[in-house]
């Protein structure tokens, strides 16, 4: 019964910014400008396409990209709107090939959408799949690169006009290391397009079913909003997620580190959590959760926050001294649970204990 | 002790869209208050509550030290998509941002009565100063014919990162001004800070109403004069502080949420409390806010003025649609939102009208005594208690979405239909200052001047302590250029956001300090 091939709407658009955010924990960029750019590709009468992960055939070429750099560049210096496209090109020039389809690497925050503005500009559809399930800090840290994904040759473009490629990169590590630098070069804000995986490889090690999901975990919001009822509860209906405290921020430490935000806040628990202290560490996303202490929720499982009365997603960048805000767990994909996968995402990957 | 000396006493005056409300103030005390109706002019209508309250007051003229006026004349403007001027939205940042123009998230109609006309040239600059694109000269001096062609009087430039460089909009500004002398023409970093869509659509709607607030604030002056005044007069803008006439004439948009703050502001003036949920009930709507210390909650993520999303600072403010004019359905299971707005005064019952208002459910309810309570005495009594009950439950869903925690917070009810609040909603206890129908000409009479500065700051080669300071320099120079007094200026915010995903320790650092005005109390 499953559909194999399906075309998205602006509602679906509309849907996918909050599921999407939800999904960012914290970071992966505010997805609203990349939703305005999303919605002028539909009116400009692009079509935007989604296929399913099990429909590809195992020959198929599918090249995973999206944006890279700081998102507060991303409000400031918006993208031309076809840097993606000549990244592709570049690419596909370089290794004589023709792509198939598109690969989301991180379906929370920005980088969801990214995707289908490239592939509707280039007439191809995008998997309906991710390489995280959610949003990190680092490129390498999809599951297309921890089962095997070679990532290089790549291609970057920026608004200029400008391209890098990237023709080799002994480990996925340096092949972050110097993309990094290349973006702070052109402005600190990119596209990378990666090189292509096969269908069979994307149907082993990518995240199935990342826009579905994403679209039908904002349509729950959306919905509870307009019924007026709880958009938390609705978020939780959707998502599997626990409800993990409620409460006011008291403390907030943001600071930069190696060209990373890091920090952490502290939450004094009101309703079921009055008296409880909750507090969450981040790096660029919300990474632990405590409660009075204790581990709750770590990486790679989800740790969300909303606004507690309206369920809008709250990224490290909108936190304020006494927000009022409800944690979510969700747990992570299995793909992301394996040992090999805990060694790049896992606690330790981030410089914490595994147990507490 | 002190007599009545010389040049102490304040003035507030609000300008809504149905009445203008006027205060005499004393330090801390309300000499005189008076509600005269908002004339189409403006003027006439200031004027009359201006000569109305000094009357009141039985002071002279003389010992008027200042006038500060709160007006939602601009927002309104921009709502209703009247009083608007064309512009040529111009953004200096070309390759970059070409996919989004200027205005591309506005309502359509909103953009067509601007004109709609979008330029995007080359120019601006990256996040770390360095040039974007060079200043496309030639491109500037096509559009200047283009606006002579058109005929437009007024444009909007921005460029990219303006805020961190504002060198090439001010290069692009004299060469059009030299070219077209009569242009308005505003600079977008001098409106708003980082994040290029908001900041662009708050340049283009601040020149759209260049004509407007000239006209408007010439209005002002003029009443103030005419009423034998010969005091300064300041506007208040969105978070409650003042601003100069003149930046007005040049800034309107500045003043886009003043309403709300100023009876807030008002709110907490008047009762002393600095923690309190404010419901202020208009014609049309109820807003409800919060005060958090003395100042108004603000809004976390951005705010949408007229149906654009702009990143003012303002109040996060909850309109409900019950207010003095709302239409009562026959059996008052339903009141508002459609309301007799600013027609109360002719067409509801107790006015000598036929529209059932809640105002009339009130009076025939004994709650309040206002117009002719015989009008009204013919109302079904299960009628009037059910729409009561209506009003009621309204409003006390309205507060509670904006409680923030199970304290018990009191309610300050202000406002012309303040009566429409019980005296529990419930747990919650509702107080009813002296003065309530005029909270927002007094939060205007009490209100500060402030200074921001928002940039990205390097902090190769200094410390993230030594970019705070010159922050906050730049931010005291601001207020003083202002009107504020140097030894009473604090800090109220200062942030620094590290700037994720980039190597080179650049942060985002805000820093806003509010001071009481010079020539004040």
């Amino acid at each position: 019964m499953t559909k194999d091939r399906w075309q998205l709407g602006e509602e679906d658009i509309l849907a996918l910014e909050i599921g999407a955010g939800i999904l960012g924990t914290g970071g992966g960029g505010n997805p609203y400008l990349v939703k305005l750019r999303a919605l002028e590709i539909l009116r400009a009468g692009h079509k935007m396409e989604i296929i399913s992960l099990a429909s590809l055939r195992d020959d198929a070429k599918i090249v995973p990209l999206g944006g890279i750099g700081a998102p507060i560049v991303g409000i400031e210096r918006i993208k031309e709107g076809s840097e993606g496209v000549r990244a592709l090109r570049a690419l596909e020039a370089h290794l004589g090939f023709r792509a198939d389809a598109l690969a989301c690497q991180e379906i929370g925050g920005a980088n969801s959408m990214e995707p289908l503005i490239i592939a509707a500009q280039a007439g191809i559809p995008v998997v309906d799949c991710d390489g995280m399930g959610r949003a990190f800090p680092e490129m390498q840290m999809t599951t297309y690169s921890i089962y095997g994904h070679c990532s290089t040759p790549s291609a970057m473009a920026d608004p200029h006009g400008n391209i890098v490629v990237f023709d080799q990169a002994i480990t996925e590590v340096f092949h972050e290391r110097m993309a990094r630098a290349v973006v702070v070069a052109q402005g600190g804000s990119s596209t990378l397009a990666l090189a292509p995986m096969s269908g069979a490889f994307t149907k082993r090690a990518a995240i199935p079913n990342s826009y579905s999901n994403a679209i039908a975990l904002g349509r729950a919001i959306l919905d509870a909003q307009s019924a007026g009822e709880d958009p938390v509860t609705a978020a939780r209906a959707c998502t599997g997620a626990k409800l993990a405290f409620k409460g006011k921020i008291t403390d907030l430490k943001r600071e930069i580190s190696g060209g990373f935000v890091r920090g952490g806040l502290t939450i004094e628990g009101f309703e079921n959590w009055q008296g409880q202290t909750g507090d969450i560490e981040l790096q660029n996303e919300f990474l632990v959760f405590r409660r009075n202490g204790k581990t709750e929720v770590i990486v790679p499982d989800l740790v969300v926050v909303l606004d507690a009365d309206d369920g809008t997603p709250l990224s490290t960048d909108m936190l304020r001294y006494g927000q009022r805000i409800a944690v979510l767990s969700i747990p992570a994909n299995p793909l992301l649970k394996t040992p090999e996968a805990l060694e790049v995402i896992g606690p330790k990957a981030f410089g914490y204990a595994t147990s507490s | 002790m002190t007599p009545k000396s010389v040049n102490r006493l304040r003035i507030g005056i609000d300008v809504g869209g149905t009445n203008t409300d006027a205060v005499v103030m004393e330090g801390r005390q309300v000499l005189a208050a008076v509600k005269a109706p908002t004339t189409s002019d403006v003027t006439s209508g200031i004027q009359d509550a201006l000569e109305r309250v000094i009357a009141q007051a039985q002071v002279s003229h003389s010992q008027i030290g200042h006038v500060m006026i709160g007006t939602t004349h601009f927002t309104n403007a921009i709502v209703e998509r009247k009083n608007l001027s064309e512009v040529a939205a111009i953004r200096l940042g070309l390759p970059a941002a070409a996919c989004l123009p200027p205005m591309v998230d506005w309502p359509t109609d909103l953009r067509a009565a601007i004109g709609g006309h979008r330029y995007m040239l080359k120019g601006g600059f990256e996040y770390d100063g360095r040039v974007l694109s060079e200043l496309d000269v030639d491109g500037l001096a096509e559009i200047a014919n283009d606006i002579i062609k058109k005929g437009i009087g007024a444009a909007a430039i921005t460029s990219i990162f303006g805020p961190v460089n504002d060198d090439m909009e001010r290069r692009a500004r004299d060469i059009l001004q030299s070219l077209l002398p009569g242009l308005d023409i505003v600079l977008s970093s001098q409106i708003g800070r980082i994040g290029l869509l908001e900041r662009e659509s708050a340049a283009i709607m601040n020149a759209a109403l260049l004509d407007l607030s000239n006209s408007t604030i010439s209005a002002f002056e003029g009443a103030i004069s005419t009423s034998g005044l010969t005091c300064g007069f300041s506007i208040t803008q969105n978070d409650g502080t003042l601003m100069e006439a003149d930046m007005v004439r040049r800034y309107p948009v500045m003043t886009f949420a003043s309403g709300p703050t100023n009876s807030l502001r008002g709110a907490t003036f008047l009762t002393n409390l600095r923690n309190a949920i404010v419901v202020d009930v208009g014609g049309t709507t109820s807003d409800i806010g919060i005060l958090a210390e003395g100042f108004p909650r603000q809004a976390s993520s951005t705010v949408d003025i007229g149906g654009v999303r702009t990143n003012f600072r303002m109040p996060d403010i909850l309109a409900i649609g019950v207010g003095g004019g709302s239409i009562v359905a026959e059996d008052g299971t339903r009141v508002g939102p459609v309301s007799v707005g600013h027609k109360i005064a002719s067409e509801a019952m107790v006015f000598g009208g036929t529209a059932l208002t809640a105002t009339d459910v009130a009076v025939g309810s004994g709650v309040t005594n206002i117009g002719a309570p015989s009008r009204v005495t013919n109302l079904q009594p299960d009628l009037l208690k059910t729409a009561l009950q209506t009003i009621h439950q309204q409003i006390e869903r309205g507060v509670d979405r904006c409680r923030v925690s199970a304290d018990p917070l009191p309610v300050i009810a202000v406002g012309g239909g303040a009566f429409l609040l019980p005296d529990h909603l419930g747990d919650l206890e509702v107080i009813r200052p002296e003065n309530a129908s005029v909270a927002n000409a007094v939060g205007a009479a009490i209100a500060q001047v402030s200074g921001e500065v928002d940039r990205i700051f390097n902090l190769e080669g200094a410390t993230r302590e030594t970019a705070l300071a010159a922050a906050e320099d730049e931010a005291r120079n601001r207020a003083i250029q202002a009107g504020a007094i140097p030894q009473s200026i604090e800090v109220v915010e200062r942030e620094d956001v590290p700037l994720a995903y980039l190597p080179g320790n650049a942060t985002r650092i805000r820093v806003r300090v509010v001071g009481d005005m010079e020539g004040l109390l």
